[in-house]
């Protein structure tokens, strides 16, 4: 916000005069908003219309070193067809893969509108020097993947190296190409909600299109207050220089309840500017099925088993 | 710094994530179409044979007829509250008193959804607000001060703690249960006689309880409950073979009462009006302080005594608050309290809704600058939107009077000497509110602020653990706690 | 040859001082010429309390235990003239003693009276006693040393001034004891002793918008209308005042709850 910029001292952030000041997080205030929130009781066609958007919105997501071209192909299948036996239900936003696999997803998914999200910069820990990470996306953004989910550097973090931080996402961002940056700040390692206030911003800064939760490898992953304090940095970001970023959170949502959560909590905090995949994505990988499942169920009024969905 | 172009005041982009109605079945509500009074553990029919209806504040629908006691009537409830302490009740061993108690507690939790359901119909509050709000803490003063029942030398040593005798109890329309348990508790669990007069607006979750005394078993005449207009409670007041007062209301009725039991002996405890400051500090956690805010001036349609009426944020921080203040106004959901999606329901009656008006006219007039954000109110019913005064003056009626509807006004402050010196400058001093990341100023304008309740960094918590009330106009004594214990006992000095 | 005795003119304390009534009058009682107060000076008995008050109740609890105990050893000093004036060397004695009892009572009421409240949520709760402010204190006739300081001293501990009318019919003990309290620590104003007519002070006392608490245990049939009177402003109102009792003290404290979360 344009008044009191209060920048606490070590913090050597080549901040923009626009952006929002750091400002801190109560812990207690931010869960209770949160989970008031997650009482909104969404019926019938406003559940449908969530339970698309949803789907909409979804990174359908596989990240094992397990992960093979046959397993990205039924994936990618699955993410443009999510429901064979119900056309209605929309193709989901991207597949998220390890760079070794973008090609094969990208083979699969090609003219189907479905985006090739990759993460990459030594994920999920960071843990190489810059260049490495540089050299890795540019090459990724050869390989022609849509989006890049990069990390930040956790360690530099948390130890005080702001301006390292911010470097990585800049130099990253510069070599995206028209990839757009998601950038995880693994909310899960941050300690804090000031933390990933501040290391929202700090990523903001640098040049990220979305901030994203966490890797999935980390527990806790997404949660409802987490996100909301994102989303309110983004909120921030927003009301002062126009600039609208996304937000992505990612692990541990699993059921279609939890998303439909998770999108009123959007809906109340950045309005219904957001609520396209542009701006809000889910990752995950075992919530489409049971969104799927509350489809079917809403329209059918019969409650559903796992047997008639398929697992990819 | 260059002056930003801000973006907050648009106005609200039209949404296709229209929630659908959710609204609470009111088929688990089972109303008389009329009801007598509640003494001696019967339902009688009042003497005076005077009725009238309850109505629900979002449709005007009559809900019910009810007795309204005339005096006769009230001093039979308290000849039937003194007749049951005397014989019996005063002498029950506490550890069966504190049963009594606990049984009340769980039928509560039991029928808690039917509660919640009355609640919003006849009072007009947000289900949501009765359902989490009222009904649990409800049921939690009820169990907290059972346990008391059988521990009360423990909790006044060398004391000698006794009962007093029979309680009069005047209560009001906000929260028709939660003040009724805030009430009954600890006058049973003390081991006194209670004779309850609920609002002449929100009679019927009293008349409900009844039926939960009923299946509770406790013994007749314990609790006498005298539904009615003031007339009732000024017979109660000025009835000599009462004990003690305890009176929730207004300054203006509670000073009255002070003129009627003055030199009687009674004990008197009131707990009064307020206008309370709310003060947020530039290194606020600012979005959970404006949601304390709201919290603090939308919760229950603003009627509240203890509700943040006097926003005072500092100037350096002026503009960017109020924007997302309006911001969050925007997204507060106005509606059919039954719905489980409302945030704010129905004003409780007309003359409330009237008096709101006035006060908001008055604040106009005086030059003050009124925000309200687009909503639709339905056409039956008793509706205020929720309000903001920007540019308000210290002297404006809006910044002294309790409006007690959803009216925030806002002042600024430049440093805390000032904050504190404007927050103290009203009569009244029932509760305040501090927003700062600094401990230190915390402690600070916590001690300095003269007020009964302080929430620093979070606004509008109660719990039957802690004591309430206030300083100055806004009454005396304090209720919940071991300290809301005292008042319905005597000691050995 | 016998010799004229001197004799002291008893005049108001207000403030640290010993004015005359701003009226000019007196009255004859116990063989003394003795100030009659005014409706304006219990005026600017209160007003200067009104400016006392927010130093003594900002006084460390521990610091105003040392004053009052030095009122205490000030008394102990004047035990023969305060017999003289009691004619009860007994009530002197137990007026000393109870002066003591309460100067020790300072930093112990928030521990006795306070309490931390478990409740149902992440926060911290916690409930402390605070002066109210000015209690105006209709002294009680008599015994006219020891009944004052069973109403005096439990005001004054807790951190609150006073306004005191002294007994109408015996005030030189209240007089002597406004002497000792202005050769002590205790800051002007934190007490003030007015000497006069309580049928004409007492009302003036009870209405006025500025003293938060009423001590009526020396107000006799009057009670009744002074507490109406004290209702124009809610002023907290004791009435019983024998022995001595940490709870004679929590009469004129108000109880503050803070709440705060407990988060990172």
């Amino acid at each position: 916000m344009a008044q009191a910029p209060a920048l606490p001292s070590g913090f050597e952030l080549p901040l923009e005069p626009r952006l929002p000041r750091i400002g801190s997080v109560d812990q207690v205030a931010v869960e209770e908003r949160a989970a008031a929130l997650a009482t909104r009781s969404i019926k019938r066609e406003s559940k449908l219309f969530a339970l698309d958007l949803a789907v909409r919105m979804m990174d359908l997501t596989t990240l094992e070193g397990a992960d093979t071209p046959g397993k990205v192909a039924a994936l990618s299948s699955k993410a443009m067809r999510p429901d064979p036996a119900d056309l209605t239900v929309p193709p989901v936003a991207a597949v998220c893969v390890y760079p070794n696999l973008v090609p094969h997803a990208l083979e699969r998914v090609r003219g189907s509108g479905v985006k090739v999200a990759s993460v990459a910069t030594a994920f999920p820990s960071g843990q190489v020097p810059t260049e490495l990470k540089v050299e890795e996306v540019a090459r990724v953004a050869e390989l022609g993947a849509d989006e890049i989910d990069m990390v930040i550097d956790r360690g530099a973090f948390l130890s005080g190296h702001y301006a390292k931080v911010y470097d990585e996402v800049r130099r990253v961002k510069e070599v995206c190409g028209r990839a757009h940056l998601k950038v995880i700040l693994e909310t899960g390692e941050l300690g804090t909600y000031d933390n990933v206030r501040r290391a929202g911003l700090l990523a903001i800064a640098g040049g990220a299109d979305f901030i994203k939760t966490s890797t999935g490898k980390i527990q806790p992953a997404a949660t409802l207050p987490v996100t909301l304090v994102m989303l309110e940095a983004i909120r921030d970001v927003y009301e002062e220089t126009g600039k609208r970023i996304g937000m992505k959170p990612a692990g541990g949502i699993r059921h279609s309840k939890q998303a439909v959560q998770y999108l009123v909590l959007l809906h109340e905090t950045l309005g219904p500017e957001w609520l396209t995949p542009d701006l809000f994505r889910f990752g995950a990988s075992s919530l489409l099925n049971d969104v799927l499942m509350q489809i079917r169920k809403e329209r059918t009024g019969r409650y559903q088993s796992p047997d008639y969905f398929t697992i990819d | 710094m260059a002056e930003v172009e801000k973006r907050q005041d648009r106005s609200p982009v039209p949404s296709a994530f229209e929630y659908a109605t959710a609204p609470e079945s009111r088929d688990i509500v089972r109303l008389d179409d009329r009801y007598g009074l509640f003494i001696g553990g019967e339902w009688v029919e009042p003497t005076s044979a005077e009725y009238s209806p309850s109505v629900a504040p979002r449709d005007e629908e009559r809900l019910a007829e009810v007795a309204y006691a005339g005096p006769e009537d009230v001093d039979l409830a308290v000849r039937s509250a003194r007749d049951a302490f005397a014989n019996g009740w005063s002498e029950l061993a506490p550890s069966e008193r504190a049963k009594y108690l606990f049984r009340i507690a769980r039928i509560l939790q039991e029928r808690s959804r039917e509660f919640a359901v009355l609640e919003s119909l006849d009072g007009g509050k947000p289900i949501r607000e009765s359902r989490d709000v009222d009904l649990p803490l409800s049921a939690a003063h009820f169990f907290y001060y059972a346990g008391w029942a059988d521990k009360l030398e423990y909790a006044f040593p060398n004391r000698r703690p006794r009962p007093i005798g029979v309680a009069g109890q005047i209560i009001p329309w906000n929260f028709p249960l939660l003040m009724l348990s805030w009430k009954i508790a600890p006058a049973l669990a003390a081991g006194n006689a209670v004779v309850l007069k609920p609002a002449e607006t929100t009679p019927l979750t009293a008349l409900l309880f009844a039926d939960v005394l009923r299946q509770a078993e406790l013994p007749g005449g314990v609790v006498n409950i005298v539904t009615g207009d003031g007339r009732a409670g000024a017979e109660l007041v000025k009835h000599p073979d009462v004990d003690k007062i305890a009176f929730t209301g207004s300054t203006e009725v509670g000073k009255e009462i002070m003129r009627v039991v003055a030199g009687s002996g009674k004990r008197l405890t009131l707990e009064l009006g307020g206008k309370a400051a709310n003060i947020l500090f530039d290194d606020a956690s600012i979005d959970q302080a404006v949601e304390g805010i709201i919290n603090g001036i939308y919760f229950n349609q603003g009627h509240v005594c203890c509700a943040g009426s006097r926003l005072f944020v500092q100037e350096s921080v002026y503009e960017d608050v109020i924007a997302k203040l309006k911001r969050r106004m925007g997204t507060l959901r106005v509606g059919d309290p039954l719905d489980k999606n409302t945030d704010v329901g129905a004003i409780n009656s007309s003359q409330q809704l009237e008096r709101i008006q006035e006060l908001v006219a008055s604040g106009e007039e005086e030059g003050a600058e009124i925000y309200q954000p687009p909503c639709r109110l339905p056409e039956k019913g008793w509706w205020f939107p929720p309000t903001v005064f920007t540019n308000v003056a210290q002297s404006y009626r809006i910044a002294q009077e309790e409006i007690f509807g959803p009216v925030l006004s806002v002042l600024t402050f430049r440093t805390p000497d000032e904050a504190v010196e404007k927050a103290n400058n009203t009569p009244y001093g029932l509760s305040a509110g501090v927003w700062t990341e600094k401990g230190s100023r915390i402690l600070s304008m916590a001690q300095r602020l003269r007020a009964g309740v302080i929430w620093a960094n979070t606004y509008n918590r109660f719990d039957p653990a802690s004591p309430f009330g206030g300083y100055k106009e806004s009454g005396f004594g304090r209720e919940g706690g071991l300290h809301g214990l005292a008042p319905y006992l005597e000691f050995d000095e | 040859m016998s010799r004229l005795p001197v004799k002291k003119t008893y005049k108001l304390y207000v403030g640290g001082a010993f004015p005359r009534s701003e009226s000019g009058r007196t009255y004859e009682v116990e063989g003394a010429n003795v100030a009659l107060a005014s409706r304006k000076d219990v005026r600017d008995a209160v007003r200067v309390a009104r400016g006392a008050f927010p130093k003594w109740a900002g006084l460390t609890a521990y610091n105003r235990g040392q004053v009052l105990y030095r009122v205490a050893e000030m008394m102990e000093g004047r035990r023969a003239e305060f017999a003289e004036l009691t004619g009860s060397e007994a009530e002197v004695n137990s007026a000393v003693d109870r002066w003591v009892w309460y100067a020790g009572w300072a930093d112990k009421l928030a521990q006795v009276l306070g309490s931390s409240n478990p409740v149902a949520g992440p926060y911290f709760n916690f409930t402390v006693p605070e002066p109210t402010g000015i209690v105006g204190i209709v002294a009680p006739e008599e015994p006219p040393l020891a009944a004052l300081v069973s109403r005096l001293a439990p005001a004054v501990v807790g951190g609150n001034v006073a306004v005191v009318l002294a007994s109408e019919h015996h005030p030189l003990a209240a007089v002597t004891l406004a002497e000792v309290l202005a050769t002590s620590d205790v800051p002007g104003g934190v007490v003030n002793i007015l000497t006069g007519r309580k049928r004409e002070l007492a009302p003036v006392l009870a209405g006025h918008m500025d003293v938060n608490a009423l001590d009526l245990a020396g107000a006799g049939s009057d009670a009744a209308e002074l507490e109406q009177l004290a209702a124009e402003n809610v002023k907290r109102i004791a009435r019983n005042g024998d022995g001595q009792s940490p709870w004679h003290a929590a009469e004129f404290l108000e109880l503050k709850t803070v709440w705060h979360p407990i988060g990172v």
